[in-house]
């Protein structure tokens, strides 16, 4: 063991991470997937959405903020956290209006690969059907808020790329992902090729006028499930 | 059900009406001598599609939109795409997309057809109007003609592998797009169907000998049935051949004689006018130069037939001059004979798709093509039971659609449809006393509509203030209390 690695425990599995890793990195690093929403390499991890909760020492804890330190015990792929993820991501689409069939993102949407993946068959839930608003008014860029699991990879991208086009505005149940312009996103400074336009997990945050192109049976989660590119990745050192 | 209100007048309801697609109910008033007075066939689903695609951006209209219908989706993919098309500017898509849109609609028209056939229309057909109801089904066809069962589940998975070879999903694809398709046909999907298409093409003809032997077995009774002359409305290709993807619009009244012809998709509602009436969710369209009353039309297969001056296949052309001969060329207006062009569609169907498996311009590369954003597109393209019309507009700042009217197949057919239910309520219920009103001569009408294959949720896709009339009935058929709504 080198000065700068520590090791921990995933699932009964020793594992060797870089000091200052969360334990969601180390994870990667090593081809263990842990499931996840609201995290994309390169941010600042955010804690919002819960999936990526895993037990550490026996208690639950997000892994995308929650730093490695020698001999944590760990635990991720267990019925019991798929459970409890499951209904996190189930708890999501009884929230927003998510419509799969109608969704551009289709195939390419994190949460309905993670709803696939996690075995969600169907939303048990009550629905809350909120009406919630569309922003078409930027040219290349559009917001529709129906499909918004307020992970707020938006607003750490656009924050990281100096500009905070997006924040979060509102408490509990209604917090929302607004916009740093009073009438819509066309007053923004956000570029179609900024990362913020292109950090968003479902069908909210989209560049107009793509739809359809990439065909069905050719898209990101068609063949594989999500987590599988992290799946085949050969452990590091 | 019937019941007797207080003046005498007997009121027949059939509800649900079954072995249609969508939900709908009839009911047949009749006077204190027994005589049909009034005969409506009602539509009592609710879509509303119209309204909720405002706001939608153009792009998502033709995936958004066919899902009006689990039967056939893709009717309003692609005239939702060739509608799109105009929006972005592309008045010519390139040969790959066009082709591949083709074959997605030849695949959707032979399972359709045979799914109406076979599934719906064929127990009517192979058992008689008035056979028991336990025989009557898909299943007693299963049971008395195993063959012909299993031919028409794989034709209609021929057809859906077609679709989801040129459309990515078997049932509701998403191949078309503003501007093209998003995919060509590879070799592989191109090969695997091809191993097929010569037997489809067998079985539509088996088909179509199956359909004549029936008709002509009985034919004075069926051409007979449910007849009347109307207008009949349809696309066709400007040489004047059958064509089921796009062409100019053309009507004709029921001798035959051109009402109009060769009109454009833009000039559509200058020809047709729709109107809304306090009892179905459905509009009624009419041609306007004749006005509400005497301008409705019929569409289909029927209209098809009649309205072309020749298929450019041979086996379907043998079969249209053939059906033709019936009138000696004048158009043909018995309801039944909606079966017989139906079948000479689907050997059409199973003919193109044949031809074009063996077209390279399938594998092309060149897929989408471009142009400047318009304010309007309208589109039409005939669906399996009829012309169907999308019409959107948009905000080209925002991309978002700010109308959308659709004529659907079965709204056009639909005051057809009630004329037909008027006249086997006349030709078969006439005199008669209740007592006689059996299951059988109740079916009789359920054939009639059926003809039509009407897709019911499909046709109420309009939104807007509908009056509702409420009916509470008793287990024996006594009318307790009715309420109006509008």
């Amino acid at each position: 063991m080198s000065k700068n690695t520590v090791n921990i425990i995933i699932d009964g599995v020793e594992i060797e991470a870089q000091e200052g890793q969360t334990i969601l990195q180390a994870a990667d690093d090593a081809g263990v997937y842990i499931p996840r929403l609201c995290y994309l390499k390169g941010l600042i991890p955010g804690g919002h959405c819960r999936v990526c909760t895993v037990k550490v020492n026996g208690r639950p804890a997000s892994s995308c903020t929650f730093p490695v330190s020698e001999g944590l015990v760990i635990e991720n792929d267990t019925e019991e956290l798929t459970t409890l993820r499951r209904t996190v991501v189930e708890m999501l689409f009884a929230e927003g209006n998510h419509v799969c069939p109608a969704c551009e993102a289709s195939g390419n949407c994190e949460l309905q690969a993670m709803a696939y993946r996690l075995g969600m068959l169907a939303v048990t839930l009550p629905f809350l059907r909120k009406p919630r608003e569309l922003d078409a008014t930027h040219p290349d860029v559009f917001i529709d808020r129906d499909r918004c699991i307020l992970c707020g990879r938006c607003a750490r991208a656009s924050e990281a790329e100096g500009k905070r086009v997006f924040g979060f505005e509102g408490r509990g149940i209604n917090k929302r992902i607004a916009v740093d312009g009073e009438h819509g996103l066309k007053e923004t400074d956000l570029k179609a090729a900024d990362r913020a336009a292109r950090a968003c997990p479902t069908g909210c945050l989209r560049l107009k006028r793509i739809g359809w192109k990439v065909p069905v049976g050719q898209r990101q989660y068609d063949t594989t499930p999500i987590g599988s590119d992290i799946e085949q990745k050969q452990p590091v050192g | 059900m019937a019941k007797t209100a207080k003046n005498g007048k007997r009121k027949i309801v059939i509800n649900p009406v079954t072995r249609v697609e969508g939900h709908g109910k009839v009911t047949i008033v009749m006077d204190e001598n027994n005589n049909v007075e009034q005969a409506r066939f009602h539509i009592i689903e609710f879509r509303g599609f119209e309204r909720f695609v405002q706001g939608r951006f153009y792009w998502e209209a033709p995936v958004m939109v066919q899902r009006l219908c689990g039967i056939c989706p893709v009717s309003h993919h692609l005239a939702g795409a060739k509608a799109t098309d105009m929006i972005v500017g592309v008045d010519k898509i390139p040969v790959t997309a066009e082709k591949m849109r083709r074959l997605m609609h030849y695949g959707q028209t032979y399972q359709s057809h045979a799914l109406h056939f076979f599934h719906l229309a064929s127990p009517d057909l192979l058992f008689g109007f008035d056979a028991p109801v336990e025989k009557r089904n898909v299943i007693g066809v299963i049971e008395a003609h195993p063959e012909v069962a299993k031919k028409a589940v794989l034709m209609r998975k021929f057809g859906q592998e077609v679709i989801k070879a040129t459309g990515g999903k078997k049932v509701h694809p998403t191949g078309a797009i503003p501007g093209g398709i998003n995919k060509n046909l590879s070799l592989e999907e191109r090969d695997a169907l091809k191993k097929d298409a010569d037997t489809m093409v067998e079985w539509a003809v088996e088909a179509l000998e199956l359909c004549k032997k029936i008709t002509k077995g009985n034919l004075e009774f069926l051409l007979n049935f449910g007849s009347f002359e109307s207008n009949h409305v349809s696309i066709v290709r400007e040489d004047g051949c059958m064509d089921l993807y796009d062409g100019k619009l053309r009507a004709i009244d029921a001798q035959g004689k051109k009402i109009f012809d060769m009109i454009e998709p833009l000039e559509y509602a200058d020809y047709l006018g729709e109107e809304v009436r306090p009892w179905s969710y459905m509009k009624f369209p009419h041609i306007r130069s004749l006005g509400k009353e005497k301008g409705w039309y019929r569409v289909g297969p029927l209209s098809r037939v009649n309205c072309c001056d020749f298929i450019d296949t041979e086996l379907a052309e043998k079969a249209r001059q053939e059906f033709m001969a019936l009138t000696n060329g004048k158009p043909v207006h018995a309801s039944m004979a909606y079966h017989w062009a139906r079948v000479i569609e689907l050997l059409h169907a199973a003919e193109k798709i044949r031809e074009l498996l063996d077209d390279p311009d399938l594998q092309g590369t060149e897929l989408v093509a471009q142009g400047t954003k318009r304010e309007k597109g309208v589109a039409w393209i005939e669906a399996p039971r009829g012309t169907l019309f999308h019409h959107y507009e948009i905000n080209t700042e925002t991309d978002q659609i700010t109308l959308a009217n659709l004529i659907v197949s079965t709204t056009s057919n639909n005051e057809p449809m009630n004329r037909a239910v008027q006249v086997i309520a006349d030709q078969h219920l006439k005199g008669k006393g209740e007592s006689e009103i059996t299951e059988g001569l109740l079916n009789h009408i359920e054939v009639g509509i059926r003809a039509y294959d009407p897709c019911l949720s499909c046709a109420t896709h309009a939104l807007g203030k509908m009056r509702l009339h409420v009916e509470l009935v008793d287990a024996a058929g006594h009318l307790l209390d009715e309420k109006f709504r509008g």
